[in-house]
């Protein structure tokens, strides 16, 4: 049967299953980059501070996040708990917890970068000028945080949107599942399915990823002078 | 005109519809030290650009002792190595020492034994009295120390001409001394150059000749004793008088 | 914990990891070469090439490692080319790592000050050799802190091929993990064997970040 393999995808409801299998990649994705940026901000902020305690925490924290693969953080929250805590995580929610703890860390050290980027004569000629502190804050140091923030962390939501293709790993049916299911199910009739419906996950990804890289190289370009 | 070392034939040069040069000629004879001077955005770099084929030239020619070398993209090379130039920001090679900047170009391009350039780069940074500096790195040095490196640099390819564009305007008052004095001492032992600055005094002492630019035009040209106390055209006169009141 | 058991089977994490670093050091390595490839294409704007470097560029850099390997192990069989899971491995990683490179080296190229172009120019050099001696040296330093991340990157991602039945470190931890049910202890070596081959890693390249830093150009090697 030479059938195009392409054909699986609108057979039945697979496009459909495709689809929704997309939606809990977004939705997953989605729920860690708010809670990412939301901690990252605060965690920002708290790693200025001159603390030494503070600054030994934060600095296991990221070393922690940049060297253990996201993948065995998956497993380690995912079994490692369940085992040691006899708490029974559903896979999305260690997902959550695991792009989280990444990503509010990768955030945070963003946050601080931006922060202390700030040269201290910024600071000084607002003074010179008689603004007020919430003056000098409001129209000096934030619009130049954000200036230098904002491509940066919309980076970082492109990587954490391609890192929940992992979480099938751990038995989430998201995008790459569903796909693998159709596969499966497709085996005798369609046996060349597979380089297609990967291929079109493929372009799903690429075509979710790419406009909002695209966003935050031209945020940068504008906002660099 | 039996010996003319540089020939430029109306010479013409726009960007983005301006129009720079506007049918520039002139020669430089032999061991000849001309300057050109005028106001700023005249075309004077550009000028000096066109020569060393760092810019592509709309119209006109330019001749290296009778051969045509503009219009050549493929031999830019072999031409910049008869050529040499000196830029107001140094540009040494920063990851560089002292001694590894001035071997680059004849060890490389020349492909000269190391031993031999090692001999007269020292000579040379003898002469301008920075012999210890060999294994230095730019940032360790001043921008007059730089600059005399620079020159040497460039002095080390044996070009048969110089062009140095501006080449004290990025140092303090103080430095300036040092790097001019190291081109006088050039212009003395017949090196042909050709000059950008806006040193009215050194042009003065150094020059053989005068362009005076302006527009993209060369307006006057002399003997720099005639055009400094007496200027043939108005633009000239008022151009050397805002630089009076600049200097003092 | 079971310590016997952990003596028992730390052998095959070392087996694994072994794995791990060789694939992703051939990986690491032709990433590299890509990315030269790719970076110079693009710089000195050589024509059709220099469009395709840079859809591959946007393809690689935004696309899920996972999702590559799929294609590569179990799509491509179906039109007749088939891969080991080594061989994928290596080209999954490669075919990313390349784009992330040349991203980085990129960034170098351009922070090189074009006059520094003119300058090698002006004393005569061809383009290569200018390349060589003059931008390329400078670029690469200004790079290095990026490229530095890059590899780490790209270490942490070989996590992905026990998915294609590479049996790489993940892998033998998920054997053991469904054989003998001992999780902690599969998933403690795990984290250990990612800590021992990366840490030191990390910790050099933050040194090696700091003193480029503060050296600004310090003692590269001479012509």
């Amino acid at each position: 049967m030479q059938d195009l393999g392409i054909s699986v995808l609108f057979r039945g409801k697979n496009l459909i299953r495709l689809l929704g299998g997309l939606g809990v990649t977004l939705e997953l994705s989605a729920v860690s980059i708010v809670l990412s940026v939301i901690l990252g901000l605060l965690l920002g902020v708290v790693m200025t501070l001159k603390s030494r305690v503070v600054r030994a925490v934060c600095r296991v924290y990221l070393e922690i996040i940049r060297i253990v693969p996201q993948l065995v953080l998956l497993f380690l929250c995912y079994f490692g708990l369940a085992r040691a805590f006899g708490i029974q995580l559903s896979g999305e929610a260690a997902a959550v917890i695991v792009f989280t703890f990444w990503g509010a860390g990768e955030m945070g050290d963003l946050v601080r970068g931006a922060l202390t980027s700030i040269p201290r004569h910024q600071i000084e000629s607002g003074a010179a000028l008689g603004l007020t502190k919430g003056q000098i804050y409001r129209y000096i140091l934030i619009p130049q945080t954000l200036r230098r923030l904002i491509p940066q962390s919309i980076n970082l939501a492109t990587r954490m949107i391609k890192t929940t293709s992992l979480v099938m790993l751990i038995g989430v049916i998201e995008v790459l599942k569903v796909g693998q299911q159709i596969i499966d199910a497709s085996r005798y009739d369609t046996p060349s399915a597979a380089i297609w419906i990967y291929a079109v996950i493929f372009f799903l990804y690429f075509f979710i990823c790419w406009p909002i890289s695209l966003l935050a190289g031209r945020l940068e370009k504008k906002w660099q002078a | 005109m039996a010996d003319q070392l540089l020939e430029v034939r109306n010479l013409n040069k726009s960007f983005d519809g301006a129009q720079i040069l506007k049918g520039v000629s002139l020669s430089i004879a032999r061991g000849e030290v001309v300057v050109v001077i005028g106001p700023s955005g005249c075309g004077k770099s550009t000028l000096l650009r066109c020569i060393n084929g760092l810019e592509s030239i709309d119209s006109g020619e330019i001749l290296l002792q009778g051969q045509v070398i503009s219009g050549q993209t493929k031999n830019l090379h072999r031409i910049r190595q008869r050529i040499g130039m000196v830029f107001q920001s140094y540009d040494l090679f920063p990851h560089m020492n002292v001694m590894d900047n001035l071997l680059l170009g004849p060890m490389k391009a020349l492909k000269r034994p190391r031993a031999e350039v090692v001999r007269e780069a020292e000579a040379a940074l003898e002469r301008v009295g920075l012999l210890e500096k060999r294994d230095a790195l730019p940032r360790q040095l001043s921008g007059g120390q730089k600059q005399r490196v620079a020159i040497v640099r460039a002095l080390l390819m044996q070009p048969e001409m110089l062009l140095l564009d501006e080449i004290t305007a990025a140092l303090d008052p103080e430095m300036v001394r040092e790097v001019l004095g190291v081109v006088l001492d050039l212009a003395r032992d017949g090196m042909t150059m050709l000059i950008v600055t806006h040193e009215m005094r050194f042009a003065e002492a150094v020059a053989d000749r005068i362009l005076f630019l302006e527009g993209g035009s060369i307006v006057e040209e002399g003997a720099p004793k005639d055009f400094f106390r007496a200027p043939k055209t108005e633009r000239a006169r008022q151009f050397l008088h805002t630089f009076d009141y600049e200097a003092r | 914990m079971d310590w016997n058991f952990v003596q028992k089977f730390a052998p095959m994490y070392v087996t694994a990891a072994g794995l791990t670093l060789r694939i992703a050091a051939i990986g690491i390595l032709l990433s590299m070469a890509v990315g030269m490839l790719c970076c110079i294409v693009q710089s000195f704007r050589v024509p059709v090439l220099r469009r395709i470097a840079a859809v591959y560029i946007q393809l690689a850099r935004n696309t899920p490692l996972l999702v590559q390997l799929f294609f590569l192990y179990f799509g491509l069989p179906k039109i007749g080319i088939k891969l080991d899971a080594e061989h994928c491995a290596v080209i999954g990683l490669t075919f990313l790592g390349g784009a992330y490179m040349a991203e980085a080296l990129r960034s170098g190229l351009e922070a090189v000050e074009p006059s520094q172009r003119e300058a090698g120019m002006c004393i005569g050099l061809t383009g290569l050799q200018n390349l060589r001696y003059v931008i390329l040296p400078q670029a690469l330093a200004t790079a290095i802190p990026a490229v530095c991340a890059n590899v780490i990157f790209l270490i942490k991602e070989t996590s992905v091929f026990s998915a294609v039945a590479l049996a790489d470190l993940m892998y033998v931890a998920k054997d053991l993990i469904g054989m003998y049910y001992k999780t902690d202890e599969a998933l403690m070596m795990l984290v250990a064997a990612y800590l021992v081959l990366l840490l030191p890693i990390s910790l050099a390249f933050t040194w090696i970040e700091r003193r480029l830093r503060h050296a600004g150009f310090g003692d590269q090697r001479s012509v």
